[in-house]
């Protein structure tokens, strides 16, 4: 068999991979946007006083962690509409990925909240703020800050999951690239071209978050 | 002569961690201005009461008055009941509390940290709060690091930030609860040098310590606890001069170095 | 209700076949991954750099490429080295591939975690590298890394529903199939979507009973 290598049908349609990415990310942004008040809110639940918002906190992690990213896709896309909620692809998407992020930014948030020094949320309390006013303005401040580098990676790994999107025929890198291998035949190129990109933004995002937690320096 | 209602009031002060009795009845008044040391063995409940005082811990019995004010609980057809998280909040803000391990909010800097209480709690706009931080950090000492974190300054300086945030708050009575214990020694005096100072300012103070050399000098009273009780309480020449019980002096005897 | 009964019941053939074949697939890839992260594991912990290089960038590339692209990779690319491989085959290669870089990572975490003095304490006695790797370091380190690598078998299961993209017919694929046929789309997806529930909530109990044992020593 003869197989060598041409790159150039693949730097033909770069744009297009190109335009992928950049859905893709902007996907992962609005799903970890959305993802991180749902997980705000369910890793206050979880470490609140009252039981029942314990549990319910659990059972969302419980159960979105268990499930196949791809299972929430297909219902929120295919089996939503049938009963009367219609979201286009990109809708049915984000907020899929955003379910699936606030699962695990639930547990990012949760492990921050119990790295707040009790002794700290005592001193907030002892000069006379309220509960509300010690989550508000020094819990959450502190948690954010050392929850950052677990909130890069799950951002980090909602963007290569965002390649499930071409399953519902969202033109992402993952799609284009598979449209890229079908009309080109260029099947290695065309995956080391996606791969390449993909670790390359993955690359450009760490970094960008390390300079992030530099600036923000540790507690 | 009617006395004046005092200051502080503990009345039958009880309070259990699960069946460990850790106080187990105590009375303690202060007046306006007293300069109080509590001093014992650690388990003694020394730490408990303070904290009891600045509504951190839950008790089981008896009354705590605060400048007339019954704080903590309610009473409703005889039963206890804790108040509500706004109405703690502040009878916590009347009183001050120094940690032993200062707990200065990491993200905040030291101007910030005094700032915090006055802005949130008492509401007050934000450039006359940052004047009121930095009249006290100028009064601690620390003028010149108002805009530095918790993480580039001493312990003796976090410390003083700590008292600095306390009392900016103008709270009726200060609760330091062994500022010192957490500290290299040569940053001690330091510390204990601000304290003195805001004694003489004419502040109400209610310390638990071990320095017993720094009880002696600043307090117009020491209280000696043992197991949960007041065991001896008087002045502080007569406690370290002139202990009545024997169980004061053999706890002074093992402590003066 | 009762019709979805009645269509669960006619499809429930192709339904357990398809859940086999995800169990399967998942467990042929954690094995192997297995296999293949220890030994990558061991390198990246305590091979000289020229070694532990192509190693370092294989986890690294497997980690920085999502498990779709993977899978898809490993779909179209052997065939074009003259390789026959059928989308089952190359969907579990995919899987293991990844699971091979995912647990060789938390292994070198877990073997670097252990304290040097225990390294030493092994060479003192007089154990040759294999034997202190064999008796000292990797027990000790299974032990740290097996939450993580309960968590990874959980995350093959759900991996393995990707394979329904390139015609595996696993659970996912059955289950659309018998949607395609039946309309009943909320139902039956809920219904895989229980059972994938239930295949990784007893994993992971699995995993807690498993590390509670471990962890009485």
């Amino acid at each position: 068999m003869e197989y060598s290598l041409h790159f150039g049908a693949v730097w033909a349609s770069f744009d297009r991979l190109l335009s992928g990415l950049a859905i893709g990310l902007a996907l992962a942004v609005v799903a970890v946007a959305i993802g991180t008040v749902l997980g705000l809110l369910a890793a206050f639940a979880a470490v609140s006083p009252y039981r029942p918002l314990r549990s319910l906190a659990g059972l969302y992690v419980a159960l979105i962690r268990n499930l196949p990213l791809l299972v929430l896709v297909l219902l929120a896309y295919f089996a939503l509409p049938q009963i009367g909620i219609a979201l286009d692809k990109y809708q049915s998407f984000a907020g899929a990925l955003a379910l699936y992020s606030g699962a695990y930014l639930t547990e990012v948030f949760r492990a921050g909240l119990l790295s707040v020094p009790k002794g700290v949320i005592e001193a907030a309390r002892s000069i006379g703020l309220t509960r509300l006013q010690t989550n508000v303005s020094v819990v959450a401040p502190i948690m954010l800050r050392n929850a950052l580098p677990s909130l890069g990676n799950t951002f980090i790994g909602m963007f290569k999951d965002s390649s499930i999107a071409a399953a519902i025929a969202v033109p992402e890198l993952t799609f284009e690239a598979r449209k890229i291998n079908v009309d080109t035949f260029r099947v290695i190129e065309t995956w080391t071209v996606a791969s390449g990109l993909y670790i390359a933004a993955c690359v450009v995002i760490a970094a960008l978050l390390r300079g992030l937690e530099r600036r923000f320096p540790k507690f | 002569m009617n006395k004046p209602q005092p200051l502080l009031a503990i009345r039958g002060l009880t309070k259990q961690f699960g069946a460990v009795e850790v106080l187990k009845g105590v009375d303690l008044d202060l007046d306006q201005g007293d300069v109080v040391s509590i001093i014992g063995s650690s388990g003694s409940g020394k730490t408990t009461l303070l904290r009891c005082v600045n509504l951190l811990e839950e008790y089981q019995g008896g009354d705590i008055v605060l400048d007339g004010e019954t704080i903590g609980y309610r009473s409703v057809n005889g039963r206890r009941h804790r108040l509500g998280d706004r109405a703690l909040s502040r009878q916590r803000a009347m009183t001050g509390m120094v940690f032993q391990s200062f707990n200065l909010f990491p993200h905040l800097s030291a101007a910030g940290n005094v700032m915090l209480g006055l802005r949130k709690v008492l509401k007050l706009p934000k450039a006359e709060a940052r004047a009121i931080a930095e009249t006290w950090l100028a009064r601690v000492g620390l003028a010149a690091r108002a805009d530095h974190y918790p993480s580039q300054l001493s312990g003796g300086q976090q410390q003083r930030v700590a008292i600095a945030r306390a009392l900016a708050m103008n709270p009726k009575l200060v609760l330091l609860d062994e500022v010192t214990s957490a500290l290299d020694p040569e940053l001690v005096q330091e510390v204990l040098n601000t304290v003195k100072g805001i004694a003489e300012d004419g502040a109400t103070l209610l310390i638990v310590t071990h320095e017993m050399r720094f009880a002696r000098d600043v307090s117009s009273r020491v209280v000696f606890m043992e197991q949960g009780r007041i065991h001896e309480e008087g002045p502080a020449a007569e406690i370290f001069g002139n202990p009545k019980s024997a169980r004061l002096a053999e706890f002074l005897r093992n402590t003066r170095h | 209700m009762q019709a979805f009964l009645d269509q669960l019941w006619i499809a429930r053939w192709p339904l357990w076949d398809g859940l086999l074949l995800t169990a399967g697939i998942a467990a042929a890839a954690i094995a192997f991954g297995t296999l293949l992260g220890g030994i990558v594991g061991v390198q990246l912990a305590y091979a000289p750099w020229w070694l532990r290089l192509p190693f370092r960038l294989y986890v690294d590339i497997m980690r920085g490429t999502p498990v779709l692209v993977l899978i898809l990779a490993a779909f179209y690319i052997p065939a074009v080295a003259g390789l026959s491989l059928g989308p089952t085959e190359a969907g579990t290669l995919a899987l293991t591939l990844f699971a091979g870089a995912h647990i060789g990572e938390l292994l070198r975490g877990s073997l670097q975690a252990i304290p040097p003095g225990q390294a030493e304490a092994g060479r003192s006695i007089g154990l040759t590298f294999p034997q202190l790797l064999a008796y000292v370091l990797l027990p000790q380190a299974a032990r740290s890394a097996l939450p993580p690598w309960i968590n990874t078998g959980v995350e093959l299961i759900k991996g393995s529903s990707l394979l329904s993209i390139i015609g595996v017919g696993e659970l996912l694929l059955r289950t659309q199939e018998v949607i395609g046929r039946t309309f009943m789309t909320i139902q039956f997806y809920i219904f895989a979507g229980i059972v994938y529930l239930v295949i990784n909530i007893a994993l992971d109990q699995l995993g807690k009973s498993l590390e509670r044992r471990v962890g009485q020593h």
